[in-house]
């Protein structure tokens, strides 16, 4: 492989269909040396910096993961706390400093846009592990990934996404990307959370016209995947209106015997009490496996973004 | 007869047929203020025009504007005209023509941009749409409309 097509990923937005392709399918690859099973050196040498400004564990340990199975090594810090940033150190700076010390960065920041600012500002590739409320594109590519692996096809695949549309991170990006390969959606969202409509214009651009629903029971039985996501007590006046939502979208296999057999459901984890326990014994589940994927697609971006095959 | 509200200028150049209102924004883009020029600049607000609709009016002695700095004021007033004046006389006219991109001059309407914190860094927006005029972050992704209102 030479030079990747693009030298950042910070926002699937960025990226073509072909481009996102070339992603899944270096990710398919990935898969033995993610699980253990084959060893690989590719990356011996080389350093990945970790800048999270803003704790997230999952994130940052599938990222760490990927770089060590790729035979890289990882540095830098989970929490500003404690590092110059605590003493006002802004990010351009920790940026100009720490490119020198890595080979590749990936960023977790609570401001949106700050990857692209990091992106701009250094001369190394870098990876947005999230910015605010704005983009986390690897997290996109592993739901899209998961999804191709257990259904084949996104092309005429029946996408249901149930939850908080507004300000979810994760769904945004996801809807955007399910346009582009011509999956069919269905938004179900509480009145106050539904999908902005700037979300519903690109969806709209790129040929799919989504359908919206208020019933849980009818968007499911024509499901291929249910991609649940948490609603946050917050985003709620008072803890009576929450409850009545959260209650209304409680995923169990009881809702999921309604659907397909091959209906498949989807999670960006951790869950609190969106799926019922009783689920994760069934067929339906495949928010571990989507969790696990986390790995191979890192590999893939990494690996990639340093030209560099396993 | 000109229709001159003002003094005549020897040498400089008159902003005309800025939107009523729009007079101290369009100085403000410019970075002009009584301190960095060297001749007299004055403002006419709410004049009416030849086509009988109102305007503002803007003329700064001894100074030509260039095209970069005469872009920006299509971001407020996308019928503003330049007239450089030389010798009493308009020796060239031109009209604003809006940038591709927009840098500085606008702050990102999203509180959580970024550029709106203590970043040493200029915000860069797209212009998505013309009329109404609607700029896309650079940044953060955020679409606005209303620039006005985000001058810096
Ligand atoms: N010497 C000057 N000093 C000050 N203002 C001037 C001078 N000459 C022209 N102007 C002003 O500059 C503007 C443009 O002058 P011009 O003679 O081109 O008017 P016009 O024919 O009405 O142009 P337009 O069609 O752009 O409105 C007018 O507002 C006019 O009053
Ligand atoms: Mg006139
Ligand atoms: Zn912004």
């Amino acid at each position: 492989m030479g030079k990747p097509s693009f030298s950042d990923f910070v926002s699937i937005r960025d990226l073509t269909k072909k481009q996102m392709s070339e992603v899944l399918e270096r990710a398919e690859g990935m898969i033995p040396y993610a699980s253990g099973e084959k060893r690989t050196r590719a990356l011996e040498g080389r350093i990945l910096g970790t800048l999270f400004y803003e704790p997230s564990t999952r994130t940052r340990l599938s990222f760490e993961s990927a770089m060590l199975r790729l035979g890289g090594a990882v540095m830098g810090f989970s929490t500003p706390m404690g590092t110059s940033i605590e003493k006002g150190e802004n990010l351009s700076d920790t940026i100009r400093v720490t490119e020198s010390y890595a080979d590749i960065l990936v960023i977790r920041h609570p401001l949106e846009g700050a990857a692209r600012l990091a992106a701009d500002m250094s001369s190394k590739p870098v990876v947005n592990a999230g910015d605010g409320a704005g983009q986390h594109p690897t997290q996109t590519i592993l739901d899209l990934f998961t999804m191709l692996q257990a259904k084949e096809t996104l092309e005429g695949l029946n996408v249901v996404i149930l939850g908080d549309l507004k300000f979810g991170r994760t769904v945004h990006s996801l809807s955007e990307a399910l346009a582009l390969f011509g999956a069919n959606l269905t938004f179900v969202a509480p009145p106050s959370l539904e999908m902005p409509r700037e979300v519903i214009a690109d969806i709209e651009s790129k040929g799919v016209k989504p359908h919206y629903s208020s019933s849980l029971g009818d968007a499911v039985r024509e499901a291929d995947i249910l991609y649940v996501t948490r609603i946050q007590k917050e985003r709620f006046a008072d803890a009576a209106e929450y409850a009545k939502v959260a209650g209304t979208y409680r995923i169990d296999s009881r809702l999921l015997s309604q659907g397909k057999s091959t209906l498949s459901v989807m999670h960006p984890l951790p869950r609190i009490s969106e799926i019922s326990p009783d689920v994760d014994s069934t067929p339906h589940s495949l928010y571990f496996r989507q969790a696990a994927n986390g790995i191979p697609v890192r590999m893939a971006i990494l690996s990639m973004l340093l030209g560099v095959d396993p | 007869m000109k229709e001159l509200k003002v003094q005549p200028i020897r040498n400089g150049t008159v902003i005309d047929h800025i939107e009523p209102g729009a007079a101290l924004s369009v100085l403000k883009i410019l970075g002009v203020n009584g301190e960095n020029v060297k001749g007299t600049v004055s403002v006419a607000m709410h004049v009416r025009s030849k086509k009988d609709e109102w305007k503002d009016i803007v003329k700064i002695e001894d100074r030509e504007l260039y095209s970069n700095e005469v872009n920006r004021i299509a971001l407020i007033s996308p019928h503003a005209t330049i007239n450089i004046i030389r010798d009493y006389n308009v020796a060239e006219k031109k009209s604003v023509k809006l940038p591709e991109v927009v840098r500085g001059i606008v702050r990102c309407a999203n509180p959580n941009c970024v550029t709106n914190s203590n970043e040493p860094v200029e915000t860069s927006f797209l212009v998505v749409r013309e009329r109404p005029l609607t700029l896309k972050c650079h940044f953060c992704d955020r679409v606005q409309s209303n620039v006005e209102k985000y001058i810096i």
